[in-house]
């Protein structure tokens, strides 16, 4: 290694070699004074002297950098190895590439998602307040405005805010507009410790009942509806008609929390005190607040915090008998916010990022496997190596470094790939992901890419480095001019490697298997209603603050809008039915609204919060949707405001509240205490217009002629034209009434696919990487069963020069990719049954040890094993007996 | 291996010191040849590694060195003792001297002696 001394200072070097050199021709000299011929003399100086590169060597180690220097040294050396067999890089590159990319990009997204849930100062105080009554079977019920302030007072919690989420419609520019707004106390933003762009937020002190008309936008809304206006603060914006001043703008990057995309992507803040109009006068059963949040104290655990709650419930329970009954069994738990937000999609991109890992770990074995079987090659180069004195450290250390630069350029280029890529990859996921936005290549992402492939090269370098620095040079070096044989060892690893690899994609099939028979099963599933040629658009009524501004106060004016809707709809281009429903009547809405009810025929206590799916639809709703009428009849067009209150029921509903009566006939009062008693008319069957999962999810239907919902769909049944039906919708409405928004034209069979997404996502990247797995195990198997038929390629011949059949080696040599085969699966059987049982819960319809999945899966990579071997096999079938034996 | 010829390369400085302090300003191969005929064969230690040794000393200031010629009219670097050499020569010689006689005494005590 005679050019290790670029880091030793190099004047110093020149001279020891100088010296050294006078030395020996001094010595030399000597020796030939003595009588020795010149060569001898100098052959005695030198062995005298000893080795004038170790001397050297040992003083820059002693004097230098050695680790940075033999770092460079061994890098040099690998990349000329490199050099000389670029096949087995590009695969080897290619392979990492593949998996550290694709660990990286899902990397990236649980650390938006899962690792930064909440863009906020100290996240770990922010809860989320739930309470239940567990034994009247209702849980996270909505809040009323004492229990607010008796939290508040509580000193557990820095600051608590209600929220009340829904849209406004905002008006006064070009199209009126909906936006997707909050009523929130007036600490939300102090409690979510977040500043504003422009202006200011609200005082958290202020007391104002009522909403203080305060409003703070979103910089998108600015941007969007102000054109940027920097004057903008202090002007006015009109809210339902209400007349709002906006007082801040919060930044770009400010995203708000919630459980869903709308609730994150709420533009408009308005602070109120929940107190006096248009809420109800604060009472402890008027159970108002749909959901709070809250800051807790600095420094306070959330388990102690919880305990000071459950003792602060303890003693409401005992003051406030009546509306705390015993039976209820209250209690109020808190909820880390972040959880809240990721909830439903944590265990899939846990999985996705197990199943990636999966990939990454089969690749990192692939690698494994072509080091070993290059390392077998390479004996003889180890050998004479570790001949001339090279130590097995430095063995293991050039071996590992050789490996350690593969899986960082696989790194470079997988990111390089996902840097280019990032924008398509982007538009595959879907668009309810929580914090789909912040999702980026940032310096953890680069840091955790750079773990894993360090992570990754020490994985599959090791075993390879330990096992050629463990060769016999002797032994080896012996075997001169016979090509060197793999060690029993070296074999046994590789069939070990090549176990383990099927072991793994196993688990990662029957994983991919299982979600993708709960997606079939669902996407099949028997829906209860029918979406194909309905469309339905929706459109929002003001709410004003003042009942007196609102010309939709009432049921009747309402229904007179309404019934104009249907007439006009009616005769627009291509329609056959139309229907109008409240917003919770729209399948597979997951903006969802239980309102609390009372049975009439109930041992129950009377005020306590049952809670039920309620939507209000006109008489053509369940022909529309073809959702059957089982018993009674539907509503008609005499069910109006002035008549006895009407309702139709489905029969999870019936089942639930009268299991052992007729429901026809059975009163209800639904929404609280004070209003009057609905009756029951009618039972449809179930539809899954809630879940897709869940066709028992208990509904009520009232009639449109007897509610006031704000928030309104209009179906339409026929041959619709998709492109310009929305802007007809639109000009229709706009023609009764031109200041409000009509949006969110959609497909109803979009909608049922729609609602499918996120698991047809998860369930279409674990495929992806299943097969990827599958892929890189038939590789594996392909490499390793030609290298044992390379090895034996003497062994077959003279088998067959001794009369073995053909047909016998091919035999032979199958069956040792079956037995592989068979090994990977007992394992990964084993594997497979315990991850199956942890991803339960995303599973529909299908048992986590589904027979059919298993024996499936285990099949087809039976069956891909033996093709793998086949091409080897026929090959060692073909080897000619006379060939073989003059080969060596 | 380290610790060993970490062992042997301070003894051998303070045999090159002590050489240099003997015969004065010397050359390498002159020292060598010195510590050789003095130690005879029971020191086998390459030459070799001398010259390391010389030039740790001299960076670290107890030896100084110039080109002159040798005997035969050879070039050579001569090596001297500097003033801060001389006081490390005394300095470690006392401590070896210290350390021999504790080590000697050691060796003197008998089993018996102790009991």
């Amino acid at each position: 290694m005679p050019d290790s001394s670029n880091f030793v200072t190099s004047r110093d070097d020149r001279r020891l070699r100088e010296e050294m050199e006078e030395h020996l021709q001094m010595q030399t000299a000597e020796n030939i004074r003595a009588g020795l011929s010149p060569s001898e003399a100098r052959r005695q100086a030198v062995l005298k002297f000893g080795g004038v590169g170790t001397v050297r060597e040992d003083y820059h180690a002693e004097t230098s950098l050695p680790f940075l220097e033999t770092l460079l040294h061994d890098l040099r050396f690998a990349l000329r190895l490199f050099a000389k067999s670029p096949g087995f890089v590009v695969v080897a590159i290619l392979t990492m590439a593949l998996g550290i990319g694709s660990t990286t990009a899902i990397f990236s997204v649980v650390d938006a998602t899962l690792l930064h849930p909440l863009p906020y100062p100290h996240p770990e105080q922010l809860v989320r307040i739930e309470e239940d009554f567990p034994g009247l079977g209702a849980r996270d019920v909505r809040l009323s405005v004492p229990e607010w302030k008796d939290f508040q007072r509580s000193g557990i919690f820095q600051y608590v805010s209600p929220e009340r989420s829904g849209s406004v419609d905002v008006t006064g520019s070009s199209q009126p507009a909906r936006i997707q707004f909050k009523s929130v106390a007036t600490n939300y933003f102090a409690l979510l410790n977040v500043k504003p762009e422009l202006g200011r937020v609200f005082n958290p002190d202020d007391a104002t009942p009522g909403f203080n008309l305060e409003a703070v936008i979103s910089d998108g809304l600015w941007k969007r509806a102000f054109g940027a206006d920097p004057h903008i603060l202090g002007k006015t914006l009109r809210l339902d008609n209400d007349v709002y001043f906006v007082i801040g703008v919060m930044p770009p990057d400010f995203h708000d929390q919630g459980r869903t995309t709308e609730l994150r992507n709420t533009e408009i803040w308005a602070g109120c005190g929940f107190s006096a109009l248009p809420s109800p006068p604060p009472a402890r059963s008027t159970r108002t607040l749909k959901t709070a949040i809250a800051r807790l104290q600095p420094g306070l655990p959330l388990a102690t915090a919880q305990a000071r709650l459950d003792a602060l419930v303890a003693s409401l329970r005992k003051q406030f008998p009546a509306d705390y009954p015993p039976e209820s069994g209250y209690t109020v738990h808190l909820v880390p916010l972040g959880d809240t937000v990721v909830g439903d999609v944590r265990q899939p991109l846990l999985l996705l990022m197990g199943a990636v890992g999966l990939v990454l770990l089969i690749g990192c074995v692939n690698v494994a496997n072509l080091l070993l079987a290059r390392a077998t090659a390479r004996g003889r180069e180890m050998a004479i190596r570790q001949a001339l004195g090279a130590g097995r450290m430095q063995l293991i250390r050039q071996l590992l470094t050789e490996s350690l630069l593969l899986s960082l350029l696989g790194g470079i280029a997988g990111l390089a790939v996902l840097f280019l890529t990032r924008k398509l990859l982007l538009e595959v996921i879907p668009s309810t992901l929580p914090r789909i936005n912040t999702i980026s290549i940032n310096w953890t992402v680069l840091l955790f890419a750079l773990g894993v492939s360090v992570l990754a090269g020490a994985c599959f370098g090791l075993a390879p480095a330990l096992q050629a620095s463990r060769l016999d040079p002797i032994h080896v070096l012996r075997q001169e001019g016979r090509g060197s044989k793999g060690s029993r060892s070296q074999t046994w690893t590789l069939r070990a490697l090549v176990v383990t690899e099927f072991a793994l994609s196993l688990v990662l099939l029957i994983a991919a298997g299982l979600l993708l028979r709960s997606f079939w099963d669902l996407y099949k599933v028997g829906l209860g209603f029918d979406p194909e040629n309905v469309m339905a658009v929706s459109l929002r009524l003001p709410a004003p603050n003042n009942p007196s501004t609102d010309v939709y106060a009432t049921a009747d004016q309402e229904a007179r809008f309404i019934r104009e809707i249907l007439r006009r709809g009616q005769s627009l281009p291509g329609v056959k039915e139309i229907a109008v429903g409240s917003q919770e009547s729209l399948p597979l809405n997951h903006d969802r609204n239980p309102v609390p009810f009372v049975l009439q025929e109930s041992s129950t206590h009377s005020d306590l919060p049952h809670q039920v799916q309620e939507s209000s639809v006109t008489p053509q709703y369940f022909h529309l949707l073809g959702i059957p009428l089982l018993r009674g009849r539907l509503f008609t067009e005499r069910d109006v405001d002035a008549a006895p209150k009407v309702a139709i029921v489905n029969e999870a509903f019936a089942r639930t509240c009268w299991p052992n009566q007729d429901p026809l006939g059975q009163r209800l009062k639904l929404g609280g205490a004070d209003t009057s008693w609905t009756t029951v008319v009618g039972v449809v069957t179930n539809a899954r217009t809630e879940s897709l999962e869940d066709a028992n999810i208990p509904q009520i239907y009232l009639s449109s002629w007897q509610s006031t919902d704000k928030n309104l769909a209009i179906f339409l049944r026929g041959s619709l034209d998709p492109a310009t039906l929305p802007q007809q919708a639109r000009d229709m409405v706009q023609s009764l009434d031109s200041e409000l928004p009509v949006f969110g034209a959609k497909k109803l069979p979009d909608v049922v696919s729609g609602s499918l997404a996120q698991r047809r996502f998860s369930m279409e990247m674990v495929l992806l990487f299943a097969v990827t797995a599958l892929l890189l195990a038939g590789i594996g198997v392909y490499g390793t069963i030609s290298y044992i038929v390379s090895e034996r390629t003497r062994d077959i011949g003279i088998r067959i020069a001794l009369g073995a059949q053909r047909k016998t080696i091919l035999h032979m040599i199958l069956s040792q990719g079956l037995a592989l085969a068979l090994g990977g699966a007992a394992v990964g059987l084993a594997g497979a049954w315990i991850v199956s049982h942890l991803m339960a819960g995303l599973l529909y319809g299908v048992r986590p040890a589904d027979p059919v999945t298993f024996v499936a899966v285990t099949l087809t990579l039976t069956t891909v094993a033996l093709a793998a071997c086949y091409i080897p096999a026929r090959r060692a079938m073909r080897v000619d007996p006379l060939t073989a034996l003059r080969y060596d | 291996m380290k610790q060993k010829s970490d062992v042997q390369q301070g003894t051998l400085g303070l045999m090159v010191l002590k050489t240099l302090d003997v015969l004065g300003a010397q050359h390498g191969y002159g020292i060598a040849r010195r510590i050789e005929q003095i130690s005879g064969d029971l020191l086998a230690v390459n030459q070799g590694t001398l010259y390391p040794i010389l030039l740790k000393l001299e960076h670290e200031g107890a030896v100084a060195s110039e080109w002159g010629a040798s005997e035969n009219n050879r070039r050579a670097r001569f090596y001297r003792l500097t003033a801060a050499g001389k006081k490390r020569l005394q300095a470690e010689t006392r401590d070896w001297e210290q350390t021999t006689a504790i080590v000697a005494r050691f060796f003197e005590v008998k089993a018996g002696d102790l009991q």
